[in-house]
């Protein structure tokens, strides 16, 4: 499974360099070259990347038009904290998928980023500075390279376990430093700024959060385009090259201390930019911007996404959102939630959503997806009904330990419950376990029929080989 | 690159761990273009020796020099880029990396990309030709795709020296090549071996007799951490104080062979 999952970060891309350059503003010439008269017989055939196309264009398209689809202020701001989401948790993949550098302290640069672009907004507010509002996302990608820089330096002279403890550290240290150092970080309340400042460029003022959600589309999207531009490159290469073998590195030219430094600088750098949006986006950065939480989020979120695909953070910066914004409103017992999938994901799919929709994919692209339809309806169901019955028992449950007060009824999905009936609890222990098991069968249904299909597409691989 | 007549050359190199020395006054000197074969009985400290060749390891005392230059107190990395590669042997390849990323990050350097990340990989047409010519060169071609961890035993020590020469150093290092395979696969491998090192200078650690005597100009006989001879394979044969401390058994009988052969 693990192979498969793999396979796109792995193997070689495409030989498309036209196409890739055309996508992204980091081309040089030499990547519009074209192909020069090969001698003998290694002439490459570069076509024409035509899916490559459609997918950065329906990227596009989809930041585009999403404002449109969903006009609510609701669904404006949630869009917004995607569009901020999805660089920070790119620029967090870049060092744990590609780098394998397993950082608990993200948010230092994200956060500290935010700040200084909070401080550069309230200077350009009182005239101190003629900085356009657009460009400060710049200011905090600045800073977050070069608080990576500073950190950097120190923390990836290690790997691995070494490594993940000093981020831990130093993100404990900022976080100490931002209640000591109320100037800078405000303190409690945190640094407020007001968005609509200096003067406004072709009539745009960054007032209405319609104004701000394309600013942010816009760097989400050259952000996105520059860090996978940069998964095709040599330094790119060779970062994922550190992750699988750091030692063989050494012994092939490259230090791997200065490849994963210059990579912690270019992760710093996108952290930031995401810090300085945020805060135009709030209009104030308080301090749990740099604190452990938020951190953690990243790499929980960019782990559900997928790790081991460059979109996977993407995936999982939308749950990010909708899980901090939706999930919390609709439950006291989110959190709950949150932990039970990603401890099942991590069991049971630890390449997260992307490696599920890559396998999905592949079973696709060998026509054997259509058998697998009816064993994925039996598990949606069976699945639904088991947590059916068991989020009624914790919802119940946190009813009688939050919300006692208010008497032992309470709404549940439509119905009312009585969360100290025997009834209702013996119902929902009987949906749940009912549930449970049926899905258990399907799974073992689904389990013999998801091997056949992989059976038969390894045996259709060596067939093509030996042709 | 020096005046040095030498390309390799090891003088009184000791190297101790804790309390044992493992190399004790090592001396060896290697000629540009030489093949030489490190034989040895086990604990002898081959694997030692090439892991302080290659900079692994710092030797305690003891001078290294590659082309004249010293090279004991440097990094890995800055030995491979004056000219210096080995291999493993237990095969120690990207793993999730195609074949043919295996051998583009392998060429990277020496065609100096160096730490670019403003230029695309896929540009690179020399790079990339470069490549696909060394992935022909080590019968690879038909796996060019595949991860390098689903790859046989026999192709991953392909990919194993595919990815040591192609930086295209003028000194290698094997490091028993051909542990672990079939008779007729070692044999087609030392052909494979002497292709792709072709001018270059060679050093091998082998168990195989038969291959030491295939692949060696010059034979260089390690006990207990020294150099005890280094000569060619008959002159070795010969030599009285090799076969009184270590092979007279074995050498005479990969004589038998090499008769054979």
């Amino acid at each position: 499974m693990s192979a498969v999952m793999s396979q796109t970060t792995a193997s070689a891309p495409p030989q498309g360099p036209g196409a890739a350059g055309g996508l992204t503003p980091g081309a040089t010439p030499q990547a519009h070259r074209r192909a020069r008269v090969p001698r003998g017989d290694s002439y490459h055939f570069k076509p024409y990347n035509v899916g490559r196309w459609l997918v950065w264009g329906l990227y596009a398209g989809v930041l585009l038009v999403a404002p449109l689809l969903w006009t609510s202020s609701l669904a404006q701001t949630m869009l917004s904290q995607i569009g901020i989401a999805i660089i920070a948790c790119l620029s967090y993949n870049l060092l744990l998928g590609q780098g394998g550098m397993l950082s608990f302290g993200h948010a230092v640069y994200s956060g500290l980023g935010g700040y200084l672009a909070i401080h550069t907004l309230n200077a350009v507010s009182a005239g101190q500075l003629a900085l356009p509002v657009s460009l400060i996302p710049i200011v905090g990608g600045l800073a977050g390279l070069g608080f990576a820089a500073l950190f950097g330096y120190v923390s990836t002279k290690k790997s691995g376990t070494p490594f993940a403890m000093i981020t831990l550290g130093l993100g404990e240290l900022i976080w100490s430093m931002s209640l000591m150092l109320p100037e800078f970080f405000g303190g409690e309340g945190g640094i407020s700024g007001n968005r609509v400042a200096g003067q406004p460029v072709m009539g745009i003022t960054f007032g209405p959060q319609i104004q701000v959600y394309y600013l942010i589309a816009l760097y989400c999207f050259i952000c996105t385009g520059l860090m996978f531009a940069f998964t095709r490159t040599p330094l790119g290469r060779m970062l994922n090259a550190v992750r699988d073998n750091p030692e063989r590195v050494q012994f092939i030219g490259y230090d791997t201390q200065w490849v994963r430094f210059l990579a912690f600088l270019i992760a710093g750098f996108f952290a930031g930019v995401s810090g300085g949006l945020s805060a135009l986006n709030f209009e104030i950065v308080t301090a749990e911007v740099v604190g452990a939480a938020r951190s953690g989020a990243y790499l929980l979120f960019t782990f559900l996404g997928g790790a081991t695909f460059f979109f996977g953070p993407i995936i999982g910066a939308v749950l990010m959102v909708v899980a901090l914004v939706l999930l919390s409103e609709l439950t006291k017992a989110w959190l709950l939630y949150l932990g039970l999938t990603f401890l099942f994901m991590v069991m049971y799919a630890p390449g997260g959503f992307a490696s599920l929709i890559m396998m999905n994919l592949r079973v696709a692209a060998f026509g054997k997806l259509r058998p697998l339809w009816t064993s994925y309806v039996a598990l949606a169901l069976t699945g639904l009904t088991a947590l059916l019955g068991g989020s009624a028992m914790v919802e119940m449950l946190y009813h009688l330990q939050l919300n006692e007060a208010l008497g032992p009824q309470m709404r549940y999905l439509g119905m009312t419950l009585d969360a100290k009936g025997l009834d209702a609890w013996f119902g929902a222990g009987f949906v749940l376990v009912t549930g449970g098991a049926l899905f258990e069968l399907a799974r073992r249904q689904f389990r013999r029929e998801w091997d056949q299909a992989q059976e038969e597409i390894e045996k259709e691989i060596k067939r093509r080989e030996s042709l | 690159m020096s005046t040095s007549p030498f390309a390799l050359e090891l003088r009184t190199v000791r190297k101790s761990f804790g309390k044992s020395e493992i190399i004790r006054g090592a001396e060896l000197a290697v000629a540009p273009g030489e093949r030489v074969a490190i034989i040895g009985p086990n604990g002898a400290g081959k694997s030692t020796l090439f892991n302080l060749i290659s900079g692994r390891f710092a030797p305690s005392s003891g001078e290294i020099r590659l082309f004249g230059e010293r090279i004991d107190q440097l990094a890995p990395h800055q030995i491979n880029r004056r000219g210096l590669s080995r291999s493993f042997q237990v095969s120690n390849l990207f793993t999730r990396l195609s074949v043919f990323e295996n051998i583009r990050c392998a060429l990277l350097w020496s065609m100096g990309h160096r730490y670019a990340f403003w230029k695309f990989l896929a540009g690179m047409d020399e790079l990339n030709d470069r490549a696909d010519e060394l992935l022909e060169m080590l019968h690879l071609d038909k796996k060019r795709d595949v991860p390098a961890m689903n790859l046989t035993y026999a192709e991953a020590r392909a990919l194993e020296i595919g990815i040591t020469i192609a930086g295209g150093a003028q000194v290698i290092l094997l490091d028993e090549p051909t542990a672990g395979m079939s008779k007729s696969e070692t044999r087609r491998f030392i052909q494979l071996i002497r292709e792709v090192t072709e001018g270059r200078t060679l050093l091998t650690v082998e168990h195989d007799m038969g291959v030491v005597f295939g692949l060696a100009d010059k034979i260089a006989v390690l006990v207990y951490g020294e150099v005890i001879a280094f000569d060619t394979p008959e002159a070795v044969r010969a030599n009285a104080r090799v076969q009184e401390a270590y092979l007279g058994s074995v050498l005479a009988e990969a004589q038998a062979q090499g008769a054979h052969a």
